[in-house]
């Protein structure tokens, strides 16, 4: 029975199941739920006044920035239309609000309301706005198991955002840390660099925020160095997430040439 | 005190419901290493209760649905739960006649074998599990007059 979950065989009883006891989750999530609601529901006129202020002048930032992204895109795909290789890009998300309960104490994961039924599948990546929180471990048609960056089962492929150095960062079982085990002493890595994905692997997109480098530690007398990073996106204390459609498909470099589908991945 | 069968299988169904969300409520990262295993030690207590209805089968349906509702491995806490009401149910006559310390004792034990199964699974997949995790052990023997308290209170069934 065990061995048969190795491969995707019981799959059809765990939705079922899933679905038998998902109603459990949703009244252990509503208290909270709830609460939040309320508090909302309380805020004082003035204060919604000036937070849609705020956000107002967040919106307008943000847009001059993505008029500026814009053209930078356009930038790079004719640039890499010069050198020919094709170029990934469009992504879609879809928001999915955590569940509050506790599966087991010493793993990282954590259910979101969002399932197969909104076409979430095994795998994808989900991201919070600061950056990378994790990936789907398992979709289930109400909900879904998300395993996060931290969990000492999980390993993400960095790349070192100053210089390109490539990199697998691995979970710690702590919220606040992740560890890059295979860099040598002499790697060009210096406390405060960020961490991006590097879309090796092809689970995650690349070019995402994932960790800063918080300690840097030689060890003389054994190959690699103890490296600790910090993560970037709020692995605790966010409550939606983004769940990232990677779209497999390469836009055209011009007009004129057609790129063969199974392009860089 | 209601003891008619549908009462009781009602009674069952409703406190397995019930620890099956104690098991999940999320609590902050220092108790939360300390958090008993609520539908074990329910489905324990329906063992010595009415051995008859409460049968291995029904605790390894519960497990399976505790795996799901935690997200293990299918039949991760279906094996530890069948093993141990099995053990329960085959002493179930010496142990309703024994003090509520002794009681607490061997809940400790069979709580123990259960967390040894679970953990020996755990670890066959590669998962490290940290000491703390062995207290709900401890916790589970603690609170288990609480559990009797509480499940005679209800008046499903009791012994």
């Amino acid at each position: 029975m065990i061995v048969e979950q190795k491969n995707d065989t019981l799959k059809p009883l765990r939705d079922l199941l899933s679905v038998v006891v998902y109603p459990i989750q949703y009244v252990v999530d509503f208290p909270g739920n709830q609460l939040q609601k309320t508090i909302q529901s309380l805020k004082s006129y003035d204060e919604l006044l000036s937070e849609n202020k705020d956000l107002k002048r967040q919106h307008l930032i943000n847009n001059a920035k993505l008029l500026k992204f814009a053209d930078l895109e356009k930038e790079n795909i004719r640039l890499r239309s010069l050198i020919d290789s094709s170029f990934k890009l469009g992504e879609q998300v879809l928001v999915a609000e955590l569940v509050s309960v506790n599966l087991a104490p010493y793993e990282h994961v954590v259910v979101v309301n969002k399932g197969s039924r909104f076409g979430v599948s095994k795998g994808q990546a989900v991201l919070d706005e600061n950056g990378i929180v994790g990936q789907v471990a398992r979709a289930l048609p109400l909900s879904s198991e998300i395993i996060l960056i931290s969990d000492p089962n999980h390993a993400i492929p960095v790349q070192v955002n100053r210089n390109g150095l490539h990199t697998i960062a691995i979970g710690s079982g702590q919220l606040n840390k992740l560890s890059l085990p295979f860099l040598p002493n002499n790697a060009d890595i210096v406390p405060g660099d960020l961490l991006i994905t590097s879309g090796l692997g092809g689970v995650f997109p690349q070019g995402y925020p994932v960790a800063v480098v918080s300690s840097f530690v030689e060890q003389p007398d054994k190959p690699f160095a103890i490296i600790q990073a910090q993560p970037s996106a709020a692995l605790n204390t966010s409550r939606e997430l983004l769940i990232v459609w990677n779209n497999k498909q390469v836009i055209p470099l011009s007009n004129q040439v057609v790129v063969e589908e199974n392009g860089t991945d | 005190m209601v003891q008619t069968r549908q009462a009781t299988i009602l009674g069952y169904w409703l406190t397995i419901i019930v620890a099956m969300a104690l098991k999940i409520i999320p609590w902050s990262a220092p108790t939360l290493n300390l958090t008993p295993d609520w539908v074990l030690l329910v489905l324990i207590y329906w063992a010595f209760a009415t051995p008859e209805s409460a049968s291995v089968g029904k605790a390894w349906f519960v497990g399976l649905l505790v795996d799901v509702l935690t997200g293990q491995l299918l039949g991760q806490y279906a094996l530890a739960y069948a093993v141990s009401i099995y053990l329960s149910v085959k002493q179930h006559k010496r142990i309703r006649h024994m003090p509520i310390i002794q009681q607490s004792l061997f809940v400790c034990v069979i709580l123990l074998i259960a967390q040894i199964l679970f953990f020996w699974v755990e670890r066959i997949n590669g998962q490290v599990v940290p000491v703390q995790s062995w207290l709900p052990v401890l916790t589970g023997g603690l609170v288990w007059p609480l559990v009797l308290f509480v499940m005679r209170k209800t008046g499903f069934y009791s012994y």
